[in-house]
């Protein structure tokens, strides 16, 4: 009786990984253990530079180091730090190159304000420009002469005609 | 002439005063984050498995050099019959190899062909300690000072040139310290 | 032999464009009509011997030449034969070649066509033309020269990087080459004029095709170019902000401007000074992104193989061409005048808008582009400035444009009425917001940007449909018949127009909408993305003509329905470059496209893979053909065509 129960106990375990492996083949497993998880590395890898490719993130880059650094960040997600410093984390050793996105900072307020500044400036140049030369067009323009006005409008009617 | 007009030529003319410059910068060197700062904690196995495992604590005292490298990087073959040259002259540093995502035997059989200048040398598998450092790529060399304080890194390969002008200057006079 | 002859024509080009650059223009300036008429015939000898150097190169492609060394650095015998040729424009030397090979043809062009065009601006344009052709042929001979010989020839070529293997390559360069090297037509025009001093309405006339012509082809290489990355890459992008993409952008951008300027000095004689200025700046992009990709300055996937040397020398070429031209505009400038007035509110000020938003957006992304530079050379720090940058400052520049595009074409020239353009089109912009509500949420999600990008889009078709009604709303005849009796440019700029509009569309669906996964499969599991299903039939060997293939093979179904089969791939070339490339498989769809990637293949059997949904993303490639089909319209435009000026006059037209 005990042999039997043995067997088939020993038959229940040994059903379970063949059972498991069944179960697996349908929804294929994410590389990530989440999609939340994986939401965060990959919006922090795209915010990332892939050092050793030319001008992708290393969301997108399968280079040893960009793998590399995205496990670094999944990594650092379980141990629980934030966003932020997980990115810092990454400044710290790599400078501000490894942003994708530029930081503002003292060396880049032109960079950032540029556009902005040459936008209105552009603007304010055009509106000051367009009313000067208002002026300037009207000062050499002058008003038809009596003769060129008949002239003007025989050849107006002649048109119509 | 009115003035206004010369703005697209000044504009230009600035413009190519940078882009001549940059014609002698290299874009893809990103320089290391940690110059000044401590090099990172680590404990790290050496190559030599029979060897001990190696900490930051166990270099201090001692000006070194961190050398970057790998069986796989062309560069560092280039490179290192450099290093071997400075062993062979006696330069008073000590060299500290860090192989990087290697396999031992691979890096091991490197050695004995291409001759072994390292003091000490490094096994990090994974690469993982090298993120500490900044390293993206090999070879690169660090320079620490004796107090384990990162004070220069060279990236691509050590040379001549590159040891006369960036190196050995820095290196003497850390040893003065 | 034929590599000897090919070397022989460049050196005969490098003479003759010297007669080219220096004789027309002495002959313009001394009346001597003989010298004058010289330039056209140098201009076609020099198209024909660059097209013979040209094919020697090919030719030598074609048949491997392996003991010339950029076949052999650049080809391989097991390329299929069009790669083959494609691959003489695949290296730096190559590639300038062509460069010289399109310039040539454009002046070719211009000296045969152009009949009508006075002697002596059509000597003063051949000449400038020439003086370029010059330059960058004496570049050629000096440091990149495509011919050189090894000894002994290599047995094997090291092959095309099998990234290049691709239609894509056979395709793009030399539209791309043709666009804006094109520009160096309405360049050469207005240095002629600057020197001639004759800058009137003729000479704007003549311009406009040739400015069309090159936009619609660097419109057509842009979108080429973005439409084989996306598919190539493997990861659905369409544009990275790449420096070399917007080396070949910012001259876009500025040709956009020189278009509608030449536009306003045609019919109304002003913005002569505009005129000039962006086609000198238009070229002069050209040259510098030229410049930029040869020059090791920049990281990008595109950037040849660099050399100081050769920078040097482009960038001495770039000062004196780019240099002496804006000497010349800022001496001549003053004494070309203002042509007629046009109030605060008219279609000239709003074109005016147009150019001067479109010189800041280009700004914007020099400014981007340049800025790592910039801050290295001044020892101020390395930093990157990637595609996030770009988007955030690129997109708020644009926006005022687009609400623009809507109501210039309401405007009357001169002076137009505020109060009456916004009472006529207040209830086309209502109608506009209102329809674009539902569109963010029938895509799942709300999204300010999708919002404000299909009002915009929705804007800009509307007034383009209200503004082809009110043309023919006072004439007579049916409704067909009116719509005939339009004009073709008419009708290029509302087509172009509403190109950008569906281009807008597919910009902000894709960008607000697209989804993706990234699993790891084993044969018989599933992956869903947005409403598709992919199901993993598992990975077979396949061999191509130059590589082997690991070929997945994915059932797609949505809503339980299948649809096909797509075949990603991870191909390794046999030649000693060889990577493994990623080939994806796309299944493209009016609504949008999905997209599986093989990543790599995982120690017990499975594979990663990725998926993606990228909702309407090829109406990013329709809006740019729309554009470029309005350019060509606009081209063909009657007005442009010999012996049409009478019946012009005849109709009435504008």
């Amino acid at each position: 009786m005990r042999k039997i129960l043995f067997c088939l106990l020993a038959l229940c375990v040994a059903a379970v990984p063949a059972a498991y492996q069944a179960a697996q083949a349908g929804e294929a497993a994410p590389t990530e253990f989440d999609p939340g998880t994986h939401k965060r590395v990959l919006g922090i890898s795209q915010q990332l530079r892939c050092l050793v490719c030319q001008n992708q993130s290393i969301a997108d880059s399968n280079a040893e180091l960009a793998v590399d650094l995205r496990n670094q960040v999944v990594a650092q997600i379980k141990q629980g730090r934030t966003d932020k410093q997980i990115i810092d984390y990454m400044v710290e050793r790599y400078g501000d190159f490894v942003l994708y996105n530029p930081p503002l900072k003292a060396s880049t307020v032109i960079l950032w304000l540029g556009p902005v500044v040459l936008f209105f400036a552009a603007f304010i140049w055009g509106y000051v420009a367009l009313r000067r030369r208002k002026s300037v067009v009207s000062a050499t323009e002058r008003r038809l002469t009596a003769e060129e006005k008949k002239r003007a409008e025989e050849l107006l009617r002649g048109l119509k005609e | 002439m009115r003035w206004k007009y010369l703005v697209p030529l000044a504009v230009f003319l600035v413009l190519c005063g940078f882009l001549f410059k940059g014609l002698y910068l290299d874009p893809r060197k990103v320089p290391s984050a940690l110059i000044d700062k401590p090099a990172p904690e680590f404990v790290l196995p050496q190559l030599d498995e029979s060897a001990p495992q190696i900490k930051k604590a166990d270099l201090l005292g001692k000006v070194y050099l961190l050398n970057v490298w790998a069986s796989w990087c062309e560069s560092c073959r280039y490179e290192h019959p450099f290093l071997n040259e400075l062993k062979r002259r006696g330069e008073k540093v000590v060299m500290v190899g860090y192989n990087y995502r290697d396999d031992r035997a691979d890096a091991k059989r490197w050695l004995a062909v291409l001759g072994n200048p390292y003091d000490y040398c490094i096994f990090d598998r994974s690469g993982k300690e090298a993120i500490n450092f900044g390293v993206y790529g090999a070879p690169e060399t660090f320079v620490i000072d004796k107090k384990g304080v990162i004070r220069h890194k060279v990236i691509g390969p050590m040379s001549e040139k590159v040891w006369k002008s960036e190196v050995e200057p820095l290196v003497r006079k850390l040893e003065a310290m | 032999m034929i590599g000897e002859l090919g070397h022989y024509a460049l050196i005969l080009a490098l003479v003759l464009t010297v007669f080219q650059g220096v004789l027309p223009m002495a002959g313009a300036s001394r009346g001597e009509r003989s010298w004058m008429a010289a330039g056209r015939t140098l201009a076609v000898l020099n198209a024909l011997l660059l097209t013979g150097s040209f094919a020697a190169l090919a030719w030598s492609f074609y048949v491997s030449d392996f003991s010339m060394l950029n076949v052999a650095r650049n080809s391989n015998s097991l390329l299929p034969w069009y790669y083959k040729v494609a691959a003489s424009w695949g290296s730096h030397e190559g590639s300038i070649l062509f460069w010289a090979l399109t310039l040539s043809w454009w002046g070719g062009m211009v000296a045969v066509l152009g009949r009508r065009l006075p002697e002596d601006t059509m000597a003063r344009v051949l000449s400038v033309m020439g003086l370029v052709l010059f330059g960058i042929v004496a570049f050629m001979v000096m440091t990149s020269n495509p011919f050189l010989r090894i000894f002994p020839p290599a047995a094997e070529g090291s092959d095309l990087n099998p990234l290049l293997q691709d239609p894509g390559m056979v395709f793009h360069p030399p539209l791309l080459y043709m666009g804006y090297v094109g520009f160096s037509v309405p360049f050469a025009f207005s240095i002629a004029a600057l020197i001639g001093g004759k800058l009137d309405v003729a000479w704007a006339r003549w311009m406009r095709p040739w400015t069309t012509g090159a936009w619609v082809l660097l419109t057509l290489g842009i979108s080429l170019g973005s439409y084989w990355s996306y598919y190539e890459l493997g990861w659905g992008g369409w544009w990275f902000w790449d420096p070399v993409e917007n080396s070949s952008f910012m001259p876009w951008l500025t040709g956009t401007a020189l278009m509608h300027s030449l536009a306003v000095t045609e019919k109304r004689g002003c913005f002569k000074i505009w005129t000039v200025l962006l086609a000198i700046i238009t070229f002069s992009l050209s040259l510098l992104g030229t410049f930029l990709v040869r020059s090791g300055i920049l990281t990008s996937v595109h950037a040849f193989a660099t050399d100081p040397e050769r920078g040097v020398f482009i960038l001495a070429f770039l000062i004196i061409v780019i240099g002496l031209s804006f000497l010349l505009f800022a001496w001549r400038a003053p004494t070309v005048g203002l042509g007629g007035n046009f109030s605060m509110v008219s279609r000239e000020s709003m074109l005016l808008v147009n150019n001067v938003l479109l010189i800041v957006a280009m700004s914007a992304v020099l400014l981007g582009t340049m800025y790592p530079l910039f801050l290295d050379a001044l020892g101020a720090g390395k930093i990157s400035v990637g595609p996030p940058y770009f988007d955030s400052v690129f997109g708020p520049i644009m926006l005022p444009m687009l609400f623009l595009i809507g109501i210039a074409p309401f405007a009357r020239w001169k002076e137009a009425d505020p109060a009456q353009l916004a009472r006529r089109l207040a209830v086309v912009f209502a109608l506009s917001v209102v329809l674009a509500i539902p569109v963010p949420l029938l895509m799942g999600r709300w999204s300010h940007w999708v919002f404000i990008g299909i009002i915009m889009a929705l804007w800009i078709t509307f007034t383009a449909l209200e503004n082809i009604r009110e043309r023919g709303r006072n004439m007579k005849g049916s409704a067909a018949a009116r719509l005939a009796s339009h004009p073709r440019a008419f009708y290029g700029m509302h087509i172009a127009h509403i190109g950008i509009a569906v281009f807008v569309v597919g910009v902000a669906l894709v960008k607000g909408y697209e989804a993706e996964r990234d699993v790891r499969m084993y044969p018989g599991d599933t992956v869903t993305v947005a409403d598709y299903t992919f199901r993993f039939d598992g990975v077979k060997d396949e061999r191509g003509p130059n590589y082997m293939s690991s070929m997945g093979e994915f059932m797609l179904s949505k809503g339980g329905r299948e649809l096909g089969i797509l075949n990603p791939e991870k191909r390794s070339y046999y030649s000693t470059r060889s990577m493994p490339m990623t080939e994806s498989a796309i299944r493209h769809s009016i609504t949008g496209d999905v997209y599986v990637s093989l990543g790599e293949p995982t120690k017990d059997n499975g594979w990663i893979v990725r998926v993606y949904s990228k909702p309407f993303v090829t109406w990013i490639w329709w809006g740019t053909l729309l554009m470029a089909l309005g350019g060509v319209l606009a081209m063909l435009d009657r007005r442009y065509r010999s012996g049409s000026s009478r019946r012009a006059a005849a109709k009435g037209e504008e």
